[in-house]
């Protein structure tokens, strides 16, 4: 019985980030005044793309991308299914490192200059993914997400400061201007396509489903600050995690791209404030 | 099932032009014509390209650059020649180092004429070439 709930997070969980997707390019186009693709585009994208042809540089960079695919969906299954969040975090930590080493195996130019991207994207979320895991914990007094989401006042109350601070670097992670660094999610043109410059057909299908499992990562971060004991608030902290996409595909849409610099510095600032200062405030009432 | 015609990804490549063409291509991506309407996005990536489109007539510098661009898309791959430049050579035809359309260095499938060619023309081009796309795929 818990097995069938594991297997079915981890083949729900990309139907709902891939709609989410398809809902996120339907609004940009909106937004910049076209009528924008169907609903199911992306669905159509990683089929197309499995019927074609994989060029293969080596067998390296192909395999590293299936290891990062694995690691985000444990990611996933441990978030969804309650578990311990600490542990999920390293294991999506481990995911994002995989996919910068395939970038690297291929040795291309552009490949290299994605990876360095992105890791210099690594470096500059993860302390603050870090500091959202410990402000829960200081909040509830548990790593598990289902004591997180079963307490009786919502994190969010405690932690305002540490919530800003994860909506400020989701946008690393849900790859968005301005911090679209190593790849951009929609058509924007980097370095000729960044991290994924060297991928075609399955594998590059693999790396879109991946993303689509980290959108749902992105949005159960959200979703624990809100969620409590009362049911009435699982349906507000779903609403929140739309709101709070929404907003992202608004910030995608009305910022330019920024240098590494100002990405690492912006981050570590948010970070710096929003979230060392909101834990000591914190250590004062608790 | 046939994904591939909902989701064509396409790379445009400048050969020797007039620039009109190249400015119609992407009047396409415009709000006016909007071809993502039809999922079709341009990708500026051959490994991430399902059709190639071509405007302006290749040179004696740009064949080998124009075979690359071809030898690196994955299969099933449809070329698309854009202009009357790309069919024929066109206004350059005679110039000293113009070799002619892009047919002479790759095998093209859909052929745009128009110069500049109309965005309506040109969108009607790719829908053409992704039926070949379709009859590759079943091929391979
Ligand atoms: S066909 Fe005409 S408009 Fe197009 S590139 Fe040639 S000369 Fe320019």
């Amino acid at each position: 019985m818990n097995i069938l709930i594991l297997i079915g997070i981890a083949m729900l969980a990309p139907v709902a980030g891939g709609l989410l997707t398809g809902i996120d390019r339907i609004i940009s186009a909106r937004l910049q005044g076209r009528q924008g693709p169907p609903l199911l585009q992306p669905f159509y994208d990683v089929l197309k793309l499995c019927q074609k042809e994989s060029i293969e540089v080596n067998s390296m960079h192909r395999f590293f991308v299936y290891i990062s695919l694995a690691f985000v969906v444990f990611t996933t299954v441990i978030l969804l299914s309650g578990g311990d969040i600490l542990l999920a975090i390293f294991a999506l930590t481990l995911g994002s490192v995989f996919f910068v080493l395939g970038g690297y195996a291929s040795n291309s130019p552009y490949n290299t200059i994605g990876s360095e991207r992105e890791l210099l994207q690594i470096m500059a979320y993860e302390p603050m993914v870090l500091l959202t895991c410990v402000g829960l914990y200081y909040a509830e007094n548990s790593f598990f997400v289902k004591d997180i989401v079963a307490a009786q006042t919502p994190s969010i109350v405690y932690l305002p400061g540490v919530f800003v601070g994860l909506i400020f670097i989701l946008t690393f992670k849900l790859r968005k201007s301005p911090f679209d660094l190593s790849m951009s999610h929609h058509g924007h043109q980097e370095i000729v396509k960044g991290i994924t410059t060297e991928y075609s057909g399955k594998d590059l299908a693999v790396i879109e489903v991946t993303h689509w499992y980290e959108v749902i990562i992105a949005l159960a971060l959200v979703y624990v600050f809100f969620a409590t004991a009362a049911p009435m608030s699982h349906v507000f902290a779903v609403i929140v995690c739309l709101l709070v996409y929404f907003l992202e595909i608004i910030i995608d849409n009305g910022a330019a791209r920024v240098k590494w610099q100002q990405a690492l510095k912006s981050a570590w600032i948010v970070t710096g404030i929003m979230g060392t200062v909101n834990l000591i405030i914190l250590s004062f009432f608790k | 099932m046939s994904v591939v015609k909902k989701s064509p990804w396409i790379l445009h490549y400048d050969g020797t032009s007039c620039n009109g063409c190249d400015i119609e291509v992407l009047a396409c991506l415009t709000p006016l014509y909007d071809v993502e309407r039809f999922g079709i996005i341009n990708t500026g990536n051959p490994k991430h390209a399902d059709i190639l489109l071509i405007t302006g007539s290749v040179n004696e510098q740009n064949i080998p650059v124009v075979k690359q661009l071809y030898e690196q898309m994955p299969d099933p791959k449809a070329v698309v020649a854009v202009g009357i430049c790309a069919t024929s050579g066109g206004i350059f035809a005679e110039c000293y180092n113009v070799v002619g359309g892009v047919g002479k260095v790759i095998p093209v499938d859909v052929y745009v004429p128009g110069c500049a060619a109309r965005p309506e023309s040109i969108i009607d081009g790719v829908v053409k070439a992704l039926d070949i796309l379709e009859v590759k795929r079943k091929k391979r």
